[in-house]
C-alpha cells in the first residue's frame, strides 16, 4: 500500500481520472501552479487557469458539463463560492429537473473549507449545510487521503453536480500557504491521520452517500465529517476512559445522506452527539435530528458546532470551532442526564 | 502623528513621511508576522504607497473608502489608531474589531472606511458609500481600491456600470501589479483595462503609481470634480507588490529555493512529463518552460525591486535638503517605535499606562 498526503492522494486520483477519460477539463483560479503536474501531463487545454471571475468561470462550467465535458472547476476557498452562487443554486442544481431528467449536469466544484488556522470568518466557513440544502447537489466532505482520491474519482464519475470539499487542516499545501507561509514557529491542531495515510495502488470509486464507522461504541453515537471526525475519534478516547463507549460515524457524504447508517448506530446506542463544524442553525445538525425523529425514535441529542462567524483571534476561534473539550463535555452530559 | 499641512497644497515632504510611515509601519507587521505573533495570512501594501497616500491624503470627513484585503496603509493614511491596528492583526482583544476581523477585514465607522477579502466587493461598497453620500452628505465621494485581478469580477463592472448610470461621486483606485494572485492578468484578461472602463462610461485616467507627486495631483483634480458632481473616474495604477501576493508567496520561495522542496516539486513534474495517456510531448515541454519563464521573471521583478515609489522620491528630497529629510525620517522612525511599543505591550500593563 501506498502512504500520501490528502493533496497528493487528490492529485494522484485526478491523474488516473483524466488519463481515462479526456473529457475531464480542470478550470480554475491559480490552476497554472496549483495544479502544475496536471498541467503539464494533460496541456493547457485540459488545465485551464483562469481569471478571478468565479461566476462567469462556474456558470460556463454548467453549459460545458452539458455539453459533453466533465469540468472540474476550483474556487480556490468555499466561502468565495458565494460570488458563483446563482450558477450553482439556479442552473447546475435545476437542470437536470427541469428537463425532465433528459439533461445531467456532470460537474465538480472543487473548494477548500475549515477553519483553525487564523484566516478570520470570511476564509474558515465549511458551508456544506447551507450548499446541500439545495435539490439537486451532491455535497461531499473526505476526512481522510484514501476518501479524499475515492470520492473524487466518484465525484468526477457522477452525473449531476458535485460540490467537493477539502479541509485546510488536512490539506498540506493550503494549509503552508495561508495559515503556515513557510513559518515554522505557527501551531496547527491537524490531525494526522487526516493528513496524510494509505492509499490503494488503483482507485476505485467510494460509493456516494455511503458513510462509514470510524469507531465502535455502545453507549453514544457522534456523527461528524471533515477534520470534527478526528476531534470526535479522539474525544472518544477520552471518554472511554471515563467509561463511556462512543461509536464515531463519519458522514463523508452531506447530500445525500447516509441515513440508514445513522439510524442502525443511534438505535443501538439511543444517544445522538453532532459534531458539525459547519453552522449549527438551519442545517446539517437539525437535519439529523429530523431525520432521527422520523424514523420514530425517540433518542436524547446533542451537539457541537460553529454557533457563530468565526473570530479571527486564534484564541476566540479555537472556542468557536469544535474542539475536542466542547465534544467530551457535551458527550458525558448527554450520558449522565 | 497629525500633519496640519493644507490638503490642496502639493507638499512633497509630506507625501514622504506619509510613505515612509506606513513602510516602517508594514516593515514591523512582517516581523511580528514572521515570528508568529500575527496569524494566518497577510496581505501588505508595500509598494502600493504612492498610490494610497496621493489619493487617502486627500480625503476628509465623510468621504468614504471601501477597502480590499491591503488595507493597512489606506487606514493610517486616513488616520486610524496604528496602536489598535497592530493589535487587530495579533488578534488582540483590544484591537481595532476586538480581534475579530484581523487584517483583511477592517473597519472604522467613524472613517467610513470597511475592507474584505472578497475579491471584486469594493467595487460595489464604493458605490453603496457614494449613493448613502449624495443623499446623506452631498460633496462628499467614495473611494474603491482594488487590483486588476478584480476587474475580471462581474460585480467590479457591474459597479462600474451603476456608478456611471447614475454618476455616482466614486473614484475607482485600480491597483495593477500585473499578477493576479499567481496569475498572470495578460494571460487571463481581455483588451485593457482603460477601454474597458470607458466603454462603461467612465472618465480614466493612467498613473504611473510609483509617482506620489503625479497620484497627488491627478486625485486633486478628479477629487474635485468627484466634489461637484461630475460623475465617476477609473484611476489606473501600475505598482509592484514588493513582498508578492501575500507573506510567504510561493512565487516569491522560488527566489531562495531549498534542496528539499526543489526535489519535491521535481519528481512529480519529471513524471508528469513522462507517463503514458495525456498531451503530446511538445505541449507538456511547452508548459513547463512557459511556467519556468514566468517564475524566472517575477523573480527578477522581485529582486529589481522596479516601482518602488520611495526611493526616488528620497533621492530627490535629498538633493533638495538632506538634513530636513535626516530629521523626518528621525521623526517617523520614532513614531513607529512608539506604536510598536505601546501594541505589543501585553495587555495586563495597559491600566498602568
Amino acid at each position: 500500500m501506498r502512504t500520501m498526503n490528502f493533496g497528493e492522494a487528490i492529485e494522484d486520483a485526478l491523474m488516473q481520472a483524466m488519463a481515462n477519460d479526456p473529457n475531464i477539463i480542470i478550470m480554475g483560479e491559480d490552476v497554472a501552479g496549483l495544479r502544475l503536474n496536471l498541467r503539464v501531463r494533460f496541456g493547457r487545454n485540459r488545465v485551464l487557469n483562469t481569471p478571478i471571475s468565479e461566476a462567469g468561470f462556474v456558470g460556463a462550467a454548467v453549459t460545458a458539463a452539458m455539453s459533453g465535458l466533465r469540468p472540474l472547476v476550483e474556487v480556490s476557498l468555499v466561502d468565495f463560492i458565494g460570488v458563483t452562487m446563482d450558477a450553482l443554486l439556479n442552473h447546475a442544481a435545476k437542470v437536470e429537473s427541469f428537463s425532465g431528467g433528459n439533461w445531467k449536469v456532470p460537474m465538480v466544484v472543487r473548494a477548500t473549507c475549515g477553519g483553525g488556522y487564523g484566516d478570520g470568518g470570511q476564509h474558515e466557513q465549511s458551508l456544506w449545510g447551507w450548499l446541500a440544502h439545495i435539490p439537486g447537489l451532491t455535497v461531499l466532505v473526505p476526512s481522510t487521503p484514501w476518501d479524499a482520491g475515492g470520492l473524487m474519482i466518484a465525484a468526477l464519475a457522477h452525473d449531476g453536480p458535485v460540490i467537493y470539499l477539502e479541509h485546510k487542516l488536512l490539506s498540506e499545501v493550503w494549509l503552508d500557504s495561508l495559515g503556515g507561509g513557510s513559518r515554522n514557529n505557527v501551531k496547527f491542531d491537524v490531525p494526522l491521520e487526516g493528513a496524510r495515510g494509505g492509499v490503494p495502488k488503483i482507485w476505485e470509486p467510494i460509493p456516494i452517500g455511503q458513510g462509514v464507522i470510524r469507531r465502535d461504541g455502545r453507549d453514544l453515537t457522534i456523527v461528524s465529517l471533515g477534520v470534527s471526525v478526528h476531534r470526535a475519534i479522539q474525544a472518544a478516547a477520552v471518554l472511554e476512559k471515563n467509561g463511556i463507549f462512543t461509536e464515531v460515524i463519519d458522514l463523508r457524504s452531506v447530500a445525500p445522506l447516509d441515513k440508514q447508517l445513522v439510524i442502525g448506530s443511534v438505535s443501538k446506542t439511543g444517544r445522538m452527539l453532532v459534531v458539525d463544524e459547519d453552522y449549527q442553525g438551519y442545517g446539517l445538525s437539525g437535519e439529523l435530528a429530523a431525520i432521527v425523529l422520523e424514523a420514530g425514535m425517540s433518542i436524547k441529542y446533542s451537539r457541537v458546532c460553529t454557533e457563530d462567524t468565526i473570530p479571527f483571534s486564534r484564541q476566540l476561534e479555537y472556542q468557536t470551532l469544535p474542539n475536542v473539550e466542547r465534544i467530551v463535555e457535551s458527550a458525558v452530559n448527554l450520558v449522565n442526564n | 502623528m497629525e500633519n496640519p499641512i493644507n490638503p490642496s497644497v502639493l507638499d512633497s515632504w509630506h507625501f514622504y513621511s506619509q510613505m515612509l510611515r506606513c513602510r516602517l509601519f508594514e516593515k514591523q507587521v512582517m516581523r511580528l508576522w514572521q515570528e508568529g505573533a500575527i496569524p494566518g495570512e497577510m496581505h501588505l501594501s508595500m509598494g502600493e504607497e504612492a498610490i494610497v497616500v496621493g489619493i487617502v491624503d486627500q480625503l476628509e470627513d465623510g468621504d468614504a473608502m471601501a477597502l480590499d484585503h491591503r488595507g493597512t496603509a489606506p487606514m493610517l493614511v486616513r488616520g486610524v489608531d496604528p496602536v489598535l491596528l497592530l493589535k487587530e492583526f495579533m488578534g488582540r482583544p483590544d484591537g481595532l474589531c476586538g480581534g475579530m476581523g484581523g487584517h483583511m477585514h477592517l473597519f472604522s465607522p467613524e472613517h467610513h472606511a470597511a475592507s474584505s477579502g472578497i475579491v471584486g466587493s469594493s467595487g460595489p461598497a464604493a458605490v453603496g458609500f457614494a449613493i448613502a453620500n449624495q443623499r446623506l452628505r452631498p460633496g462628499k465621494i467614495s473611494a474603491a481600491f482594488f487590483g486588476e485581478g478584480a476587474t475580471n469580477e462581474g460585480m467590479m463592472l457591474e459597479s462600474f456600470n451603476l456608478a456611471a448610470a447614475w454618476k455616482l461621486p466614486v473614484m475607482f483606485v485600480c491597483k495593477d501589479n500585473g499578477l493576479a494572485v499567481m496569475t498572470q492578468s495578460a494571460s487571463v484578461t481581455g483588451g485593457n483595462l482603460m477601454d474597458r472602463a470607458k466603454g462603461f462610461g467612465l472618465r480614466t485616467i493612467d498613473v504611473n503609481g510609483g509617482d506620489v507627486e503625479a497620484v497627488w495631483e491627478i486625485a486633486n483634480k478628479e477629487i474635485t470634480r468627484l466634489r461637484n458632481g461630475e460623475g465617476p473616474v477609473f484611476v489606473h495604477a501600475c505598482c509592484l507588490h514588493m513582498e508578492g501576493h501575500f507573506l510567504g508567496d510561493q512565487l516569491l520561495r522560488f527566489e531562495h529555493p531549498s534542496m528539499s522542496a526543489t526535489i519535491k516539486m521535481v519528481i512529480p513534474l519529471v513524471k508528469a512529463h513522462v507517463q503514458s495517456k495525456g498531451a503530446p510531448l511538445r505541449e507538456r515541454t511547452a508548459v513547463l518552460m512557459e511556467t519556468l519563464g514566468s517564475t524566472r521573471e517575477n523573480v527578477r521583478k522581485h529582486r529589481s525591486k522596479e516601482g518602488d515609489p520611495i526611493p526616488p522620491l528620497r533621492k530627490k528630497l535629498s538633493s533638495m535638503d538632506a538634513e530636513k529629510l535626516i530629521s523626518i525620517e528621525e521623526q517617523v522612525q520614532k513614531e513607529i517605535d512608539t506604536i510598536i511599543q505601546q501594541a505589543t505591550m501585553p495587555v495586563e500593563q495597559m491600566g498602568e499606562q
